[in-house]
């Protein structure tokens, strides 16, 4: 067993560490999501140039072929320097994209765009009654012609107004009534933001996030945009979606542990009744407590990651979820703590804190919440037979 | 024993339920039964039609304009009041200068100051805590220096005081400066009223993680304030502000009000969709509902044992209320978040404001509650955190 980085894996957190510390500090960062755009140029560009747009897609497209525990550093620094850009959302796309490759879709050309930085993915999939479902779709894709005419609202697309493209989920039509949240007949389409008959309605997120309400109405799309059909459709939304709750679980522990070590040094610094407030007992205990989660949710992370790779779908999802479900739990924990040992300082704009606070409460709402993830562990064949597997990966 | 309210007090209940029916605004309803902001207007709207009735004061006597209700009657105003949803009157002045000014006053700051407070006429602030001085708040620096000049006797205020609750609509502030420094720390404190107009007084906002304006930073560059406006006696300001904090026993648990947001969990509940059944029917979301509700159950009697307790002075049980009614107010504020999932995140700061009829996501409740859960925080850090008020159960209750 290896629980080591490699040297590439190293020098990836290493960059993107002396790039945030340089360019994305919390100063410039602020300006950042407060500007119209709420994202900025240059920042996507640097993140290209240092190859983190390169390292998910596979060498054949330009990429690094960069595998699940290789984004996991990624996404930990990203969470440590709380980036709001909307690498997340790409790297989600594009993992749409490998997968519908395998299954047929010619997903070259995107890919390559992705690679060098010049297209931005978003992913349209949660709708208004689907919550963390995202097998509930009411959106319809109707066979017309030679492609297909879709309609439906999608709610909360994470950078939906930044993205040159559109992953979109859709049940193919015929499917009336209780069809909504089966498996079966579920499309995935790729197409440009700017196709007629779509509307994004950008917002920002009280994380400092971007996200958009996005409608299509009778949007015409020909077959070659059709990502996945009903044979493929289903498996590719579930391993992708697990693929991205991953990636936010390393997301969030990054921040989880700039969080811990920014409060461990204000309960070190700050002063009341003549000692360093660390001196109570009662704080070094939820200290103690918080590093507890942290060290937990570090683990549970990385088998998150680590599982990715695994050929059994079961064995994904049983990680996945345990992890998103263990991260989540630490991430309110381990947030809310913060604010609280932090006093008065804890909920201003003006501390660092309160954003990562922020980000990690916006994180449990996003590719499943607890309850969601605990349902899905227990609903995993094999749950009630009491079978735990004995290794790790 | 007799859990039972008498037939005064349900009398008392319903004559309180057909004055909110008729007099509170619905427009004012609206906003705090859907966790909007409130303006400044709004506040001062709803004090003057509780002042009209005699109401806005429940706690003060009656010679000073106060309506005589018993502990009960005013557990009874409280809890309908929330459960309406009415604005807060604002504590400072009713609730926390008020009884310090009628217990220590002199006789020209009671004639002057207390009819102000019932119309509503000055908007006050409290001036304790200070950058160094929160948990710990008998160290504050702030000075103020006797002086005598033809005008008569004044201090000269300097220092800055922090976390000031809606100090940028104060006209008043009151507040606790050192007047000796050559003695034990509590014991050179002393309580000024300060006029928040007079010149060398400087208000920072400090903007909350929600992004609300609701605390600032207040600073005093040579602020003269004239001898009158001390309270009591000089260097006694520790025992007046004891006696403040916590002269309010039970309101603090806000029972009334997180019955009303269980509800609106529940309603959000029934309404909200989980893979085709109403959210209310998950197994683990009920389970949460349920645990919450049987807590706030607990909390209720506990207040109404208190309140049946003849001792009417502050007391430490005033902790146990604060530290379980804060935790199942935020809790509530978790669960309404996770009743709307991802439908949480748009933050529309218009909306929010008042100036949007509707949130641009058009969900209108879920838009505000990821705020109110971030903005909700707060109680538990305000007014003595709860690992203060877990100190005072410790060695005050438990001798610890
Ligand atoms: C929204 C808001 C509104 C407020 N409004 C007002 C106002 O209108 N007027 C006013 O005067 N003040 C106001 N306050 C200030 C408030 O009373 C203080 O924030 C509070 O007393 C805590 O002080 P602090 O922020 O300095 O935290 P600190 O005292 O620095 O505490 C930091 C952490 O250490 C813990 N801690 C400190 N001492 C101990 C101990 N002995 N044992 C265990 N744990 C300890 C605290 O619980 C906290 O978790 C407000 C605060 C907030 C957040």
């Amino acid at each position: 067993m290896d629980f080591n980085f490699n040297p590439e894996q190293l020098q990836f957190a290493d960059a993107l560490k002396r790039w945030i510390g340089r360019d994305y500090g919390f100063e410039a960062r602020r300006a950042i999501i407060h500007s119209q755009a709420g994202v900025s140029d240059a920042a996507w560009a640097t993140l290209a140039e240092l190859g983190m747009t390169a390292l998910p897609v596979a060498e054949a497209h330009g990429g690094f072929s960069g595998s699940a525990v290789d984004m996991f550093v990624v996404m930990r620094e990203l969470g440590r320097g709380l980036v709001v850009e909307p690498y997340f959302a790409t790297v989600l796309g594009a993992e749409f994209l490998r997968l519908g490759a395998q299954a047929g879709f010619a997903a070259a050309e995107l890919l390559e765009r992705v690679a060098g930085g010049e297209l931005k993915l978003a992913c349209a999939l949660g709708e208004r009654q689907s919550r963390h479902d995202l097998f509930d779709i009411a959106t319809r894709a109707q066979a017309s012609g030679d492609g297909w005419t879709i309609s439906g609202e999608k709610k909360v697309v994470i950078h939906g107004f930044e993205a040159g493209a559109l992953i979109v989920s859709a049940r193919a039509g015929g499917s009336e009534g209780g069809g909504q949240r089966e498996h079966g007949g579920v499309l995935l389409f790729v197409l440009p933001a700017d196709t007629p008959g779509v509307t994004v309605t950008g917002y920002r997120t009280l994380d400092g996030q971007r996200a958009a309400d996005i409608r299509f109405d009778g949007v015409q799309l020909t077959r070659a945009q059709l990502l996945a059909d009903e044979a493929a459709g289903a498996d590719i939304l579930d391993a992708t979606l697990d693929y991205g709750a991953a990636l936010l679980c390393a997301e969030a522990l990054g921040a989880m542990e700039a969080l811990f070590e920014a409060t461990l040094d204000y309960l070190k610094t700050r002063q009341q009744f003549g000692a360093p407030i660390g001196k109570f007992q009662a704080l070094q205990h939820r200290m103690a407590d918080m590093f507890v989660h942290l060290e937990q949710a570090h683990s549970m992370a990385l088998l998150a990651a680590v599982k990715m790779a695994a050929t059994d779908p079961v064995e994904r999802r049983r990680a996945v979820s345990a992890a998103k479900y263990r991260v989540n739990q630490a991430a309110r924990f381990v947030g809310q703590q913060a604010v609280q040992l932090h006093g008065g300082m804890g909920v201003t704009d003006e501390l660092p804190a309160a954003h990562y606070f922020k980000r990690l409460a916006a994180i449990e709402l996003q590719l499943g919440d607890s309850d969601h993830h605990l349902a899905r562990f227990i609903a995993q064949p094999g749950f009630a037979t009491g079978v735990v597997e004995a290794e790790a990966a | 024993m007799d859990l039972n309210y008498s037939n005064e007090d349900l009398a008392f209940r319903i004559e309180v339920r057909a004055f909110l029916d008729a007099e509170l605004p619905a427009d004012l309803q609206q906003k705090v039964r859907k966790h909007l902001r409130l303006s400044k207007e709004d506040s001062v709207r709803w004090h003057k039609i509780l002042a009209a009735k005699g109401w806005v004061a429940p706690g003060w006597p009656v010679e000073f304009g106060g309506p005589g209700w018993t502990a009960t009657q005013r557990h009874i105003f409280e809890e309908e009041c929330a459960r309406a949803g009415t604005p807060q009157i604002m504590p400072f002045g009713v609730n926390m200068v008020a009884p310090v000014i009628m217990a220590f006053g002199s006789q020209a700051q009671k004639d002057y100051y207390l009819p102000r407070i019932l119309s509503c006429e000055d908007w006050w602030c409290q001036g304790y805590s200070e950058p160094g001085a929160g948990s710990d708040l008998a160290s504050l620096k702030t000075t103020a220096v006797r002086h005598a000049d033809a005008d008569g006797d004044y201090y000269l205020v300097n220092g800055q005081k922090t976390w000031t609750t809606l100090a940028q609509h104060a006209d008043m502030i009151f507040c606790l400066v050192r007047t000796d420094t050559g003695v034990r720390k509590q014991e050179g404190i002393s309580f000024l009223l300060i006029d928040m107009h007079s010149p060398g007084i400087t208000v920072r906002p400090i903007i909350m993680l929600d992004e609300d304006h609701e605390v600032n930073e207040v600073f005093f560059d040579n602020v003269r304030v004239p001898a009158s406006n001390l309270v009591g006696q000089e260097n006694r300001g520790w025992t007046y502000a004891k006696y403040l904090l916590g002269h309010e026993r039970t309101g603090i648990a806000a029972v009334g009000r997180s019955k009303r947001e269980l509800a609106f969990v529940k309603t959000l509940a029934a309404r909200e969709n989980k893979s085709g059944l109403p959210l209310i029917e998950d197994p683990l979301f009920a389970a949460k509902l349920a645990s919450l509700e049987i807590e706030l159950m607990a909390l209720e009697m506990t207040v109404l044992r208190v309140l049946a307790r003849p001792n009417q002075a502050p007391g430490p049980e005033a902790s146990v209320l604060k530290v379980r009614g804060t935790e199942i107010q935020q809790a509530l504020s978790e669960l309404m978040v996770e009743a709307v999932g991802p439908m949480a995140l748009p933050f529309d700061p218009a909306y929010l404001e008042g100036e949007r009829e509707h949130s641009l996501v058009g969900d209108d409740e879920a838009a505000p509650l990821l705020a109110h859960y971030f903005n909700y925080r707060k109680t538990s850090i305000y007014g003595g955190s709860n690992e203060i008020q877990r100190n005072i159960i410790s060695q005050m209750i438990l001798g610890l």
